[in-house]
């Protein structure tokens, strides 16, 4: 498993019919297997950032590169293999009858077919910790089983970068820490969207602040979290009694 | 109706399944083209939507309650090819899974549920839309007319099958009459519950309504609103008047079968029967009073119903192909 | 109407490990339509052919092993068209006959029989396929059977979130109740409708986004195939065997 650098210059987007930029400018560049959470504001473009990075938005203004790859249209292919992208409904990404068929679906619309197939979908549910799950039905899944296999489905595709918008929403005390040690042990580059400043703490050690649709602080996490005033600039708080100093 | 295995006759049951398989195959096809590769996901997700909305136990009166048929909102909501294959796909499920519906009756149950509705609603919100003033309002009372005249056509096809196919020896005029009569009172409730619900989206995502493609975005801001309690007992109204006249052809009241014929000079001779027996089902022709007049409703509901639908069809590709070269 | 389904997809099948759930689902469908179509062509006076089919259908019960009362509730989907066969003797044309002191229409009475032999047989066999059969495995055997890709694909993702939807809905008429609101009259409907309108739109929405995570995971337009299992010749032989011996039983019949 491989990971791969990102980068994003001066990227800009208005979403049509709007009379105001999603983003402006927003610059960006991540070094091959890091871990950066991206926090902010609801509304501060975040989302629309990251769905630049597999395509999903075509860019307007501005370049994004994953690796040596730039982010389009003649490459899409490619950077959806690249990009492995986790979002906040876990029914948005579970759309097959089985999970079986949800993890092989990647993989397949790149061509792999057969016992490779089956097997690929075998070790990546283990990978993930759900094996013995394959022939489920999605909808029957819990919060966390459902986020894990949701994360499967683009791990098959051994993608180089990951990205997951609001991981550990919903979950519950335990589901969030089985998320987050797998997180953990992946090895990808990450880029995680959150509210989830703890989670940001444990598992990034560089965080970045997007507001009005540009990156306004960047950092190392322990550093950015201290800052107080900062944090509550951009609506942002820790949890009541939680001293990141103290960890 | 779902109406179980045999009973229709097995030519009707045959033919209307080539009719439906036909009309399937090219709703795939276009489709295709009209949503491109989002087809598999919004088909899919707005045939889950008319399922769970065909389950909702709507209030009719005193507490009993109705279901939702939901062709013509298909049709106005997602253009008449794909609502005509949205609600085919959710006949075929039923059929298959919940045993809603017999396999051999699929051919007939996707006629009268899904093209005969969608495509029939569609041409029926198309024209009353041309005397509605061009707003959300509009595209609302236009689109639950339509659901309405789209549950009566429904009943209307069904009958006219009944002639060809019948099982049981009942009359067409009876079938018809009790058909349409009670599918006008079906109609009610489906007119008032689509534009309740057109009316809901068209508050908040008015770009996800087909049939209101064609305003601007002026226009949609426009918010005369039509009362609601007026709308329904202009709708009762309305059906009843509908009803009466419709009971007046198919009421086994001789003296008023008797009267329309003798006037038209349509009196019945011996040797008359000989149209009945080849085609019709002996069961649906036989105690009529007057073949003739029973044929020619038989044959006025027939034409309505084709052209409406053909109607449909034709303007569906129309705005298709315009959209492909727009 | 379709308001009567007691259950909603995910408690179709029935798990299970007798012979009918271990068919391929390819051969259990063509079994079942090409008996289905059987029946529905016998003439109905033929009451031996009759009678042989509603062995065969007891065969069949009894081989998916899942209880007869499943099949019974199943059945109830009947109901509407089993009372208007039996209104039709009062109300049908021709030569009639006394019974107990009622005039009843020969031919309805040939009618009704008509109708709740074909339909209650007709119902068993789809009951028993759709128990037997998980949903994955029915849309694997379909697309085998050619149907097209697309259809299929529609077909799964509506059986997918059926559930999700009818969930949905349930939450919503959950807190219309528990703010009062207990409609009875048409023009009480208004909530539920709006809710109904509500529910569309977040659909769509969510197909909207389904659509972007089949883009992100390299979706075409084209669904990946499907694992190319197929039903061996022997599986073939053996369900054949239904649809053959009913045609037999109807030929012998008419003959």
């Amino acid at each position: 498993m491989s990971a791969s650098s990102i980068s994003v210059r001066e990227l800009g987007f208005r979403y049509p019919g709007e009379h105001q930029d999603a983003l402006r400018g927003l610059t960006i560049d991540v070094n091959a297997g890091e871990r950066v959470a991206v926090l902010g504001p609801n509304g501060s473009g975040k989302t629309t950032f990251v769905m630049h990075l597999n395509g999903l938005l075509a860019t307007q203004s501005g370049e994004v590169w994953i690796g040596d790859t730039p982010v389009v249209e003649s490459n899409l292919m490619e950077v959806r293999r690249l990009v492995g992208a986790v979002f906040q409904d876990a029914d948005d990404q579970l759309f097959m009858s089985s999970v079986r068929e949800d993890v092989a679906f990647g993989p397949a619309n790149l061509g792999i077919r057969g016992a490779e197939l089956g097997e690929l979908v075998e070790r990546t549910l283990e990978r993930v910790g759900a094996a013995g799950y394959a022939d489920r039905n999605p909808h029957h899944l819990s919060g966390g089983e459902k986020r894990r296999v949701a994360i499967a489905t683009v791990l098959s595709m051994d993608p180089d970068v990951l990205i997951l918008d609001e991981p550990t929403s919903g979950l519950d005390p335990a589901g969030r820490r089985e998320l987050i040690d797998l997180l953990s042990s992946l090895t990808q580059t990450q880029l995680i969207v959150t509210h989830d400043l703890p989670l940001a703490l444990q598992l990034c050690d560089r965080s970045v602040i997007v507001s009005d649709g540009c990156v306004v602080a960047d950092g190392r996490t322990p550093e950015l979290l201290a800052n107080v005033d900062l944090l509550a600039e951009h609506r942002l708080e820790l949890p009541l009694g939680f001293d990141p100093s103290r960890l | 109706m779902h109406a179980p295995d045999g009973f229709l006759e097995p030519s009707v049951a045959v033919i209307t399944a080539v009719i439906a398989f036909v009309a399937v195959s090219a709703g795939v096809r276009y489709a295709g083209r009209e949503l491109g590769d989002r087809q598999v996901p919004l088909a899919g997700v707005a045939a889950a939507f008319i399922f769970a909305a065909q389950m909702v136990n709507f209030p009719v009166a005193a507490g009993t309650t109705g279901h939702l048929v939901g062709g013509a909102l298909a049709a106005v909501l997602l253009g008449p090819w794909v609502g005509m294959l949205v609600v085919s796909v959710v006949v075929l499920v039923q059929a298959v899974l919940f045993a809603d519906g017999g396999l051999t009756a699929l051919g007939y149950n996707t006629l009268n549920m899904a093209i005969v509705t969608a495509f029939g609603g569609w041409a029926a919100f198309v024209l009353l839309r041309k005397l509605m003033p061009d707003t959300s309002a509009g595209v609302v009372g236009a689109g639950a007319v339509a659901a309405g005249i789209s549950v009566v056509l429904s009943a209307a096809a069904f009958s006219i099958e009944w002639l060809f196919g019948a099982t049981a020896p009942v009359a067409f005029d009876t079938v018809f009459g009790a058909m349409v009569g009670v599918h006008v009172l079906i109609g009610i409730g489906e007119a008032v519950i689509t534009g309740l619900v057109l009316s809901a989206v068209m508050a908040s995502r008015p770009d996800l309504v087909r049939g209101a493609a064609h305003l601007s975005a002026d226009e949609l801001k426009v918010t005369s609103r039509v009362g609601f309690r007026p709308f329904v007992i202009g709708s009762v109204f309305a059906a009843v008047v509908v009803g009466v006249v419709v009971s007046q052809f198919a009421a086994s009241n001789p003296d008023g079968l008797e009267r329309v014929a003798i006037d038209n000079g349509f009196e019945e001779s011996a040797t008359d029967h000989a149209l009945a027996s080849i085609w019709f089902s002996d069961y649906a022709t036989a105690g009529i009073s007057n073949e003739s007049v029973s044929l020619a409703v038989a044959g006025v509901a027939g034409i309505c119903i084709t052209l409406l639908v053909g109607g449909g069809v034709v303007s569906a590709s129309r705005s298709a192909r315009r959209r492909q070269t727009a | 109407m379709a308001g009567a389904h007691g259950s909603t997809v995910s408690r179709l099948f029935v798990p299970g490990n007798s012979q009918m759930h271990r068919l391929s689902p390819e051969a259990k469908l063509i079994a079942v339509v090409a008996v289905v179509a059987v029946i529905a062509m016998t003439p109905r006076r033929e009451m031996i052919a009759f009678a042989l089919y509603a062995l065969g259908a007891w065969a069949v019960i009894a081989t998916t092993r899942i209880g007869v009362l499943t099949y019974l509730k199943r059945l109830s989907v009947i109901i509407p068209f089993v009372m208007f066969a039996l209104i039709v003797p009062f109300i049908g044309g021709g030569e009639s006959v006394r019974v107990l002191g009622v005039s009843l229409s020969v031919d309805g009475l040939w009618a009704t029989w008509n109708i709740l032999a074909k339909a209650g047989l007709g119902a068993t066999m789809s009951i028993a396929l759709s128990a037997t059969t998980a949903v994955p495995e029915l849309l694997h055997g379909m697309t085998r059977l050619k149907v097209p890709r697309l259809l299929v694909a529609i077909i799964a993702f509506m059986l997918r979130y059926i559930d999700v939807l009818v969930e949905q809905l349930g939450r919503m008429r959950r807190s219309m109740v528990a703010r009062g609101h207990d409609p009875r009259w048409l023009w009480q409907v208004k909530p539920i409708a709006s809710s109904a309108g509500a529910l569309f739109v977040r659909s769509y929405e969510r197909g909207e986004r389904v659509h972007q995570a089949m883009l992100a995971r390299g979706y075409t337009g084209v669904m990946p195939t499907v694992s190319e299992q197929r039903a061996s010749t022997k599986e073939w032989l053996t369900v054949l065997l239904c649809p053959v011996g009913a045609a037999l039983v109807l030929i012998m019949a008419v003959v």
